[in-house]
């Protein structure tokens, strides 16, 4: 984010009339907006300033998920910006934490708690991964190229988590903005309590997709076995056609047909949380 | 937590007992209390394999008198064995306390189990011409080698490490469970069935008995009850996930069948690993690549999924 070149006010229309800014809580949000000048709230004072083009290989094969972090912060200190992680195995919890720029490569697969908490780099898995790949991510990018298992993006802030092949149950569970995209189908109860953000499913979606949704946008391009609570379809308009067309092309994952005819689904907001009258208040209207 | 992990070799046998141990050791930190292995092996027409034990390994530690009545009870287990009418081929003893008895036998099979249960102290682990059943306090490795298991070549094999949760930790509650009285089926859980008692008391209402309280006992009583009353293998998992309550993934394993079922709210875990000559499932992908170190492509089954596969 240092070298982003500031695009004002110009910028902040072109994103709203591509649709990026269209949910409206009806209670108080805690949602910040970056703005290019205040670039300095959003960087972390001991985040590495890496180099793109100063490469390294690691083997994770005889290395614990410990010792692989401990060797990706040494490298990142050292200023290496793009770094291979080789035979990873399945181990759990590797890539997490990152903050600062950085192309991160993973040879293989990986277990549980892939890349989550991180906040700027820009990761691609030649593998798949287990549960809970990306939670908590606040920017960035993670490509898998394979499946990956539940909780895919549980409670995601900001960022592109994308996985080409299919995912678990409770994928985006408690999302809270960022984009998540599927390939493939993904299982029941996805989306669930999501709050902010997109999520776009290529293939089919299982039961209870939405269930309980404050907010946020959920596409889904093949059939939905039925909605949560509360979920319900809304319109596909232009802009969001326009949206799907240009972050699945960037992904290579563009159906033939086009988008189409994807179907979205947004929050019905007749939960009790849509209901901000105070008890005062409602003992008035009762 | 819990750990599972199940692996079937389709048409050809395998080093099963030393694949099945490098899979639940990489499952150790999903359960350290104990290791379980239900494994498959190549039967010898006619006879079976009897595992049971005497006497639980914190026993061993109860008094100066625990070895003799150890002692005396694995006799009376050879007494009772004798006035049945069992031929005990080999016999062979794992630890002091659990056995293994090759036998022939051609009588009622479910009688002979009760009464020898009936010694105090004696819990048949396992008893079937392929399925042999071992169980422990301790991590895979410790199991495998208090028991021999390195060299077991077989076709198939589950397994279980154990974190305990509602029950003690000892061998009783430790996993796999025996489909009692059913020849050659066993089950592993993880999971929390939350109808536990209730389809417990309809089972015991039914005949069946109980040998802990543990709530994954209650899945090889209920495949067992079904089994026993001709229903398929397959339709028992798909009839589980919609009678028993809870979140869970079992699965389970017959003399030449590898069964799985996952509820319907998908809550816990299982990656399966499916090619043409062998299915490996694991709670994670990480005990899969114990065995297939390779990259290999694997998914996650979804909600109130059932899978049967053939040896």
């Amino acid at each position: 984010m240092a070298g982003m070149t500031p695009s004002g006010s110009a910028g902040d229309d072109r994103s709203y009339a591509m649709g990026m800014h269209t949910e409206q809580l009806a209670g108080r949000t805690q949602q910040v907006f970056f703005r290019p000048e205040e670039g300095e709230r959003f960087l972390y004072p001991w985040a590495p300033e890496v180099d793109y083009n100063k490469r390294a290989e690691l083997d994770a094969d005889a290395l614990t998920s410990t010792e692989v972090n401990a060797r990706l912060r040494a490298l990142m200190q050292e200023g290496y910006g793009t770094i291979v992680v080789r035979n990873p195995r399945g181990k759990h919890s590797l890539g997490v934490g990152i903050l600062n720029r950085l192309n991160l490569i993973f040879e293989g697969s990986l277990g549980y708690f892939a890349v989550g908490l991180i906040d700027g780099p820009n990761v691609r898995i030649n593998g798949r991964v287990g549960w809970s790949c990306g939670e908590n991510m606040m920017a960035g990018t993670v490509l898998i190229e394979k499946n990956a298992g539940s909780t895919f993006g549980a409670a995601v802030r900001g960022g592109d988590l994308v996985c080409r092949g299919s995912v678990g149950s409770r994928t985006g569970i408690d999302m809270k903005g960022g984009t998540i995209i599927v390939g493939g189908d993904t299982g029941a109860f996805s989306g669930f309590m999501m709050q902010r953000g997109r999520m776009v499913v290529c293939g089919n979606a299982g039961k209870n997709l939405g269930d309980s949704m404050y907010d946020g946008t959920i596409y889904v391009g093949g059939t939905i076995r039925d909605l949560g609570v509360d979920a319900v379809p809304a319109e596909l308009t232009d802009l969001d056609k326009a949206w799907l067309t240009r972050k699945l092309r960037q992904y290579e994952l563009l159906p033939a047909q086009g988008v189409d005819h994807f179907t979205k689904i947004v929050a019905g907001k007749q939960l009790w949380n849509y209901d901000n009258l105070e008890p005062t208040e409602k003992k008035l209207i009762l | 937590m819990c750990g599972i992990a199940g692996v079937i070799h389709r048409g050809g046998v395998s080093g099963i007992g030393a694949e099945m141990t490098s899979m639940l050791q990489a499952l150790r930190h999903r359960g350290p209390d104990s290791t379980g292995f239900a494994i498959y092996g190549t039967p010898a027409e006619g006879d079976y394999v009897m595992r049971f034990k005497v006497a639980e390994q914190e026993d061993m530690a109860s008094g100066f008198d625990i070895h003799d009545r150890i002692r005396a009870r694995v006799e009376e287990v050879d007494r009772r064995l004798a006035e049945q009418g069992v031929t005990v081929k080999d016999r062979a003893a794992s630890t002091e306390y659990a056995m293994r008895y090759v036998v022939s036998f051609d009588g009622d099979m479910e009688h002979l189990a009760r009464y020898v249960e009936d010694v105090e102290g004696a819990e048949i682990l396992s008893l079937g011409g392929a399925l042999e059943l071992v169980k422990d306090l301790g991590d895979a490795t410790t199991v495998c080698d208090q028991y021999d298991l390195g060299g077991f070549r077989g076709t198939h094999g589950i397994g279980h490490t154990r974190m305990a949760t509602e029950s003690d930790v000892d061998i009783r509650s430790a996993h796999p469970y025996w489909a009692f009285p059913y020849n050659d089926v066993a089950v592993v859980h993880n999971g929390q069935i939350t109808n536990y008692w209730m389809m417990r008391r309809e089972m015991e209402r039914k005949g069946h008995r109980f040998m802990s309280d543990c709530d994954s006992e209650l899945l090889a009583v209920y495949t067992a009850h079904n089994l026993a009353n001709g229903v398929a293998l397959d339709e028992s998992l798909e009839r589980s996930v919609h009678e028993i309550d809870g979140v869970f993934t079992y699965l389970v394993a017959t003399r030449d069948q590898l069964g799985m079922a996952k509820d319907t709210m998908a809550a816990k875990p299982l990656v399966l690993y499916e090619s043409d000559d062998l299915i490996a499932l694991a709670s994670e992908e990480v005990a899969i690549r114990a065995i297939l170190p390779e990259e290999i492509d694997t998914s996650d089954p979804y909600d109130e999924e059932t899978r049967v596969w053939q040896a």
